[in-house]
């Protein structure tokens, strides 16, 4: 990194063009340059501060985790799968719903910054890091679920391919352990993409810090000192996984929605699942980050200075766009559907929006289509933080309805009318899933105070290659092309 | 001997017959199976949830409009697909063919209970041991020593009374003969009042069930999807009597 540039501001200039450019300065984080010490010891103090509000949670949300997830799991485990609400002919419930709900939180994380990187989106130098935690600890509440709703946990490694003496393997026909290769995939390759651009920041944190933080930092930091061979090779890195990630993550979701649609299930058996689950996967994780964030600059010391409203307003705007693209491929589930004219698969699809538990239905389709294209065309709105929590929270309760409509409410109707039956959640997997939200949000409380959680070198890099630029009588922000 | 067992096994193939024009729907198969597998009572309150774990059942359908209605029975077990749904979902290969008898296995030792078989089975003829079920004395006694006893978070479903074929075979062998038809008869059939269930090997054109299944009253249940069921319901309708 080059020295300090200084940004270009008219000194003659008029008063009406010094508040424009102010203006410009106030709304774009990469306008609105600080010296870069000054940023560090910012995300250094944001990183240390531990009030006593974010003890009670850490120690809230740890106990949480002990009794709702673990306590009730290993009760669970002891007595049996019976404590949960599944029967026949509904086999997976609330369990499997959640699973693929983290999943996609967690696919779309590394998919936002990823994509955002390839397409060399400036706004997303702040919060990069923000999504790619959140894929890393989606996963590892969502990848708790395959061992979760097993009947016989204690067995589980039998899904590992390992060898042994019987000379037995998994077998690779099923989608289950595609499923199990696909997310120790995605855990790795997100988990490296998550280190890559850490490391510049690790040792910009270990040459400020001091004891147990400064041991933590000298290991993670890898030795990195800032030459100009090291950015080379870093660059080199990060672009090739962020290239490579993307297609890793739409084979991934892919292969998720065929744990549904490879089977002979009325109403999972589908080929457009693949491209469907990827569509609901981005539309609830970009929504997850907006959550994310929204909390992040409300608690977190100084990060008003990094989140903007500019970052909302661009979000925004994916997930109205994702959302439409997510009512296209519901209207194309049905209207091809009607067009097939299979018995089985129109009772379905009827007796969603029809039975008992329509308003599961309603409720996905009013919180995924009806909010999003009510309210997020407005830029008001868009770039109003608290109004966007709440939408994207809905979002987020839209898409659950969703994984529930499809998994036990379409199990729940199948060809033989005989075998109906509707599932009811137990206490247990409420207090399950409620649990795993628990070790998510604690994860990330712990996180926020161990890693930096804005990339700050992106951002400097950011705001190095923007500069305001004087051209006849308006300054207009312009974008130097680093890589 | 071996090469009468290898050509006895290249020759089988376990099929089932149900006569539903005669079927009263007694559930006399559903208690007989019941004794001859082990299978646990779950009481009242899961029952009626919908966690019996009868491998064979009656499904009941009223035909007609009330008050003119009439019941129709349909006994319901595993119909061992030649080409089965349940077999490539499971990841441990709990649930596989049998390459002698050709029906489907369960493994219970090497079942894992992700319970996918049991979705992806379009016959719902899969029941899960959701708790270790005690069997009270003295009704531990009646307990079928050919047939495992399952443990809780393993699935189970109808295995043809394999443990009954394979008896029949080693019968057969012990006399020095070939199987014959009417050597291997499973419980639900032996027990049944009306006659209405036959089993034999569909490999022999010459069995009882061969020639039942060119009946011009038989039918295969879902046979649109492909999975090849060994099981044939016959029904005819009013004018055979049903």
């Amino acid at each position: 990194m080059a020295a300090d540039v200084k940004p270009f501001i008219g000194s003659k200039a008029s008063p009406h063009q010094e508040s424009e450019a102010d203006e410009l300065r106030k709304e774009h984080l990469m306008l609105d340059p600080m010296p870069r010490d000054e940023m560090n010891q910012m995300v250094m103090e944001a990183m240390t501060t531990t009030t006593r509000n974010w003890w009670a949670w850490v120690i809230g949300l740890g106990l949480a985790v002990a009794v709702l997830l673990f306590g009730v799991w290993g009760y669970m485990i002891a007595t049996g799968m019976g404590v949960a609400g599944i029967r026949r002919p509904v086999f997976w419930g609330i369990f499997i719903v959640t699973f693929v709900f983290w999943i996609g939180i967690s696919h779309a994380g590394t998919f936002v910054s990823a994509i955002l990187r390839v397409f060399k989106a400036e706004f997303r130098r702040p919060f990069t890091r923000a999504a790619e935690l959140m894929t890393t600890f989606g996963l590892a509440a969502g990848a708790l679920y395959p061992l979760i709703h097993l009947g016989r946990v204690w067995v589980f490694y039998w899904m590992v391919p390992y060898p042994n003496a019987r000379w037995l393997w998994p077998n690779f026909r099923s989608a289950l352990v595609w499923d199990f290769l696909a997310i120790t995939t995605y855990l790795l390759s997100s988990t490296i993409y998550l280190f890559l651009p850490l490391i510049p920041d690790m040792a910009m944190a270990r040459d400020r810090s001091t004891g147990w933080r400064h041991f933590i930092y000298k290991l993670l930091a890898l030795g990195w000192r800032g030459t100009e061979a090291e950015w080379f090779r870093l660059r080199k890195a990060i672009s090739i996984f962020a290239f490579a990630i993307i297609p890793v993550m739409f084979s991934v979701h892919t292969i998720v929605s065929w744990d549904f649609a490879v089977s002979m299930v009325s109403g999972w058996q589908s080929s457009i699942f693949g491209p469907y689950f990827i569509i609901g996967a981005i539309l609830s994780g970009v929504s997850a980050v907006v959550t994310i964030l929204y909390i992040l600059r409300s608690t977190m010391k100084h990060m008003d200075y990094f989140i903007r409203k500019e970052h909302f307003d661009a979000l925004g705007k994916l997930i109205l766009i994702f959302s439409m693209a997510w009512a296209y491929f519901f209207f194309n589930e049905y209207i091809l559907a009607w067009y097939g004219g299979d018995a089985a698969l129109k009772q379905v699809l009827t007796l969603h929006a029809t039975g008992p538990s329509a308003w599961v239905w309603y409720t996905m389709l009013i919180c995924n289509v009806a909010i999003p294209w009510l309210f997020l065309w407005n830029k008001k709105v868009r770039r109003t933080p608290w109004l966007m929590f709440i939408i994207t929270i809905l979002v987020n309760v839209g898409m659950y309805a969703e994984r529930y409509t499809i998994i036990p409410l379409t199990l729940g109707h199948q060809r033989s009318p005989f075998d109906w039956g509707i599932y009811n959640p137990t206490i247990i997997e409420v207090s399950i899933a409620l649990g795993t939200l628990c070790l998510f949000i604690f994860l990330y409380l712990i996180a926020s105070r161990i890693i930096p959680l804005v990339p700050i070198w992106e951002v400097q890099e950011g705001q190095m290659s923007h500069t305001l630029r004087k051209v006849g009588k308006t300054e207009i922000p312009s974008v130097t092309e680093l890589e | 001997m071996t090469e009468l067992l290898a050509k006895e096994a290249q020759d089988e193939k376990w099929g089932m017959v149900i006569d539903l024009d005669i079927c009263s729907g007694c559930q006399a198969c559903v208690t007989a199976c019941s004794m001859e597998n082990n299978i646990p009572f779950v009481g009242e309150d899961e029952m009626a949830y919908g966690r019996g774990m009868q491998w064979m059942r009656i499904r009941r359908y009223w035909e007609g409009e009330y008050p003119e209605v009439t019941p129709d029975h349909q006994p319901m077990l595993c119909q061992q697909c030649g080409s089965a749904p349940c077999e490539p979902v499971c990841p441990v290969f709990a649930t596989l063919h049998s390459e002698v008898e050709k029906i489907n296995l369960q493994v219970y030792n090497r079942c894992i209970g992700t319970r996918y078989c049991a979705n992806n089975c379009p016959y719902h003829a899969r029941t899960f041991n959701w708790f270790d079920y005690e069997i009270p004395a003295p009704m531990n006694s009646y307990l079928n020593p050919d047939v495992t006893v399952r443990r809780r978070g393993v699935m189970e479903k109808c295995t043809f009374c394999v443990q009954r074929i394979v008896k029949g075979r080693q019968q057969a062998s012990a006399e020095g003969r070939e199987i014959e038809d009417g050597d291997v008869t499973p419980a639900c059939a032996q027990a049944c009042p009306t006659d209405a269930i036959t089993f034999g090997n569909l490999s022999d054109p010459e069995s009882r069930v061969s020639k039942m299944v060119r009946s011009d009253r038989a039918y295969k249940e879902l046979e649109n999807l492909g999975t090849e069921p060994r099981v044939t319901y016959l029904k005819g309708g009013k004018s055979y009597g049903g």
